[in-house]
């Protein structure tokens, strides 16, 4: 019960009385209800569902538990030094991606 | 979205008419009117100017038959309209043999109402889209029901093609060991109805594919590939398609997930209504499976269309699992890609 | 797609693997309680990649599946009506009542619409002041807050020809009834993530430690549902039943604060009945009496129903984890998706019918890794 997409606010607006706005979904733009998320501000990412956003997501968040599991493969790739090696340049790579 | 119809002027006697009406579909002289004020300067060639109630045609030893009706709603959508699937979709239908598509006979049901300028622009869509293909439309009739029945516009193509002596292609060929090829993305046609559905409607730049892909398979049979099966995958998608062959041949078939194009923007549509893209219509993509030494040149061919510049190899055929397909998913584990049941229904869950 | 496709890189998905196999000792047995996750661990493959000592039991996480028979019932009895425009999500409009479906219904004539919003029957109710529209509520936590607002709205509006007919189903007195059973196998729970994103995860804590299980919080994509399995393993082994955040991008201890605020406004607990399962006490929702005069089961009079189950579903076994979909005799043969005999085998995040749709490969039949 839980199709939630994760969309990034374009706009907000009001209609019909309610805080509503339109959420770039990586090319799709939908209009979607705000009134649960009355603090989100242009450029943040919700999670969208049934067309309301629910919850803000949390970008430090993210990236968090993406270096945690990044991590838990180079602490086992250490038996290996040249594996390590190559996943500590995919890090740093990465990192620059970003 | 807004459609462009101002490009189409209309003709007199019909201009004094600026909706289908029922004595249009009586065969009298409303009839002929729209035959030669419309049907006849739009599609123009040799056979169908006679007018005859058939049209006589040169054929070959071989030939290969397809009909299809279309019915999409609404008829202009972004990328194209009714029209232009119609001719397109028989073009493909008939080159998917492998034989070269010349002829299409078209029935319209029109319903009374029908805007003399959308028929119009239709008609033009449609010619346009025959003189790409190569094709003619050569014969054809028109009914008119009466208002509330009809829905608009139902087209009917019937198409005819040459098939050579030495071509065998059929969804009952494929082997294992064949490489398998989808000529670019997939779901565009599908998702870019969905974005103009009432209750699903959402912005986007995503534009039907609709386009005849008988130049690609006739340069395919050209540069001798060993081309087995062919075919598009229209309603029911790319799982609809490969699922027939794999039961038509006994095969089973294996696909590599990541390796299918699927444009970004309809990626992202199809999460968001929660639908598989595998399950979508194309209207402008052929799926090949060809001997696996010509995979490759199959794929510089595919590649050398504009249609085609997304081409692909997806997988493979093989001897397990006959009747079956199968992904490896992107984690790297596996799924049967089945049918869908009837409609696709966007989910909440 | 941002905040998608980085929860979806194999090589840590790889990562995630190895970490439980390298963590876990003993047999386990963990259970998910949401549809959308059913989904995704079938159709990413996911179950067929953890090492076979953990054991994921697919729970009643389909609120299409558990909405009760005599609930879609009177859907069907209402979207028959004449002037009725009755709106739907697209899940339902398959699910099997007594006799038929609102496929069926539509085909006989009534105007049934998918709609992808619950503001979009809102909408239409505005469009059409002629007519009387109903919204098919239901849905679990998650969906919930949106099918308030648009009642909310309807009422602040005072539309007066918008209803709904809700069948909310709720989360923890799920897992409660699972807990409690006395033939349940179940040692762990991976928590619905969106449902928490609304109510946050307050409620789990005394459903862990009364019952000792461990109780962690799990999005959808594959690196957060192995990322779950992992932390469910870790306590496991450890022997801790605690609750515990593995999606904290998009889940906070208090969930969101006016989602919640609204949904005490426009609800009001109730029991429920599960179809398959059984009564569930104060496990659904339904509207309060503030709103009762938008509450389709009131404004419409539907009488005469006689609600018929087929007599070999075993959807409220599966629903509850006691049986694999493919150990039902009907799988696959006299039940399938054309032709289904439970709601469990219609929605596609019926177990069932993930199962069929995209589980039936298995490793004897030759499959690749």
């Amino acid at each position: 019960m839980c199709l939630g997409i994760p969309g990034k606010v374009i706009e907000i607006y009001e209609r019909d009385g309610a805080h509503m706005g339109k959420a770039d979904f990586d090319g799709i733009v939908k209009e979607i209800c705000l009134e649960y998320l009355p603090e989100i501000e242009v450029g943040d990412y919700a999670v969208v569902h049934v067309g309301f956003a629910i919850t803000r997501l949390d970008e430090e968040s993210a990236m968090e538990t993406l270096v945690l599991m990044k991590q838990m493969g180079v602490l086992k790739l250490e038996l290996d030094p040249d594996a390590a090696l190559a996943a500590e340049a995919r890090i740093a790579l990465d990192g620059e991606h970003r | 979205m807004t459609i462009d119809l101002s490009g189409w002027s209309c003709p007199l006697p019909l201009r004094d008419e600026p909706n289908i009406m029922l004595g249009h579909g009586g065969g009298g002289k409303m009839s002929a009117e729209l035959v030669e004020h419309l049907f006849l300067p739009a599609f123009d060639n040799a056979a169908l100017r006679s007018l005859g109630d058939g049209a006589v045609v040169a054929g070959a030893s071989r030939l290969s038959i397809s009909t299809d009706s279309f019915v999409v709603h609404p008829r202009f959508f972004p990328g194209g309209d009714i029209g232009e699937l119609a001719v397109n979709g028989t073009v493909n239908d008939v080159a998917m043999c492998g034989a070269v598509p010349r002829y299409i006979a078209v029935a319209f049901i029109l319903e009374e109402g029908l805007p003399m300028q959308e028929l119009g622009v239709i008609v033009d869509s449609m010619a346009r889209a025959a003189k790409a293909a190569g094709v003619a439309l050569v014969t054809g009739d028109t009914k008119v029901v009466d208002r509330g029945h009809g829905d608009g516009i139902f087209i009917t193509t019937t198409g005819v093609g040459v098939l050579a002596d030495d071509v065998e292609i059929g969804p009952d060929r494929a082997r294992p060991g064949d490489a398998v090829l989808v000529s670019g993305t997939i779901g565009d046609h599908g998702m870019a109805i969905m974005s103009v559905r009432e209750g699903l409607d959402f912005e986007s730049t995503i534009k039907s594919d609709t386009a005849p892909l008988n130049h690609m398979i006739a340069t395919l049979l050209e540069a001798g590939v060993e081309v087995h099966t062919l075919r598009d995958p229209t309603r029911g998608g790319l799982a609809a398609t490969l699922t027939e062959i794999a039961v038509a041949s006994g095969v089973g078939v294996l696909i590599d997930e990541r390796s299918v194009p699927i444009d970004r923007v309809v990626q992202s549509a199809c999460e968001m209504l929660g639908m598989d893209p595998f399950h979508v219509a194309n209207e402008g993509k052929l799926v090949a499976f060809v001997a696996a030494e010509d995979a490759e040149r199959a794929l510089a061919v595919m590649r050398g269309f504009e249609i085609g510049t997304r081409a692909a190899i997806i997988g493979e055929v093989v001897a397990g699992h006959p009747g079956m397909v199968v992904a490896k998913t992107a984690i790297g584990s596996t799924r049967v890609i089945d049918t869908q049941i009837g409609e696709q229904l966007p989910r909440i869950c | 797609m941002k905040y998608l496709d980085e929860f979806r890189d194999p090589e840590l998905a790889r990562t995630l693997l190895d970490q439980i196999e390298a963590t876990v000792t003993r047999h386990w047995v963990m259970m998910e309680v949401c549809g959308g996750q059913t989904h995704s661990i079938i159709r990413n493959g996911i179950d067929k990649l953890l090492p076979p000592e953990v054991e994921l039991v697919h729970g009643p996480g389909c609120p299409v599946c558990v909405t009760p028979l005599d609930t879609i019932d009177k859907a069907l009895a209402i979207a028959s009506q004449p002037g009725v425009i009755f709106c739907s999500f697209g899940d339902m409009l398959r699910v099997p009542g007594s006799d038929r479906d609102l496929f069926r219904v539509k085909s006989e004539g009534g105007d049934v619409r998918v709609v992808y919003s619950p503001l979009d029957a809102f909408r239409i109710a505005q469009q059409n002041p002629d007519r009387q529209v109903v919204f098919f509520g239901i849905g679990f936590e998650t969906t919930a807050p949106a099918n308030a607002m648009a009642v909310h709205m309807a009422k602040t509006h005072g539309l007066t020809n918008f209803s709904m007919l809700v069948s909310h189903v709720l989360v923890p007195p799920a897992i409660e009834a699972i807990c409690s059973s006395p033939t349940n196998r179940v040692q762990a729970f991976l928590a619905a993530g969106h449902v928490c994103s609304v109510m946050g995860y307050a409620d789990y804590a005394p459903l862990a430690e009364k019952y000792h299980v461990p109780i962690v919080v799990t999005g959808f994509e594959p690196l957060d549902i192995l990322e779950g399995i992992r932390k469910t393993v870790l306590q496991l082994e450890a022997g801790r039943a605690e609750v515990e955040n593995a999606y904290p991008r998009a889940v906070q201890r208090d969930g969101n604060p006016d989602a919640r605020r609204m949904l005490a406004d426009v609800f009001a607990v109730t029991d429920r009945n599960w179809r398959g399962i059984g009564m569930i006490p104060g496990s659904g929702w339904e509207l309060s009496e503030k709103y009762r005069d938008f509450d389709a089961a009131y404004r419409f009079t539907v009488t005469g129903i006689v609600t018929k189950e087929s007599e070999i579903c075993r959807s409220g076994e599966v629903l509850q984890g006691l049986i694999k979909p493919n150990q039902c005799e009907a799988f696959g043969t006299l039940c399938t998706p054309r032709k289904p005999l439970g709601a469990t085998m219609v929605s596609t995040e019926g177990a069932c019918a993930a199962y069929y749709n995209y589980g039936r490969f298995t490793e004897s039949e030759g499959a690749p890794r």
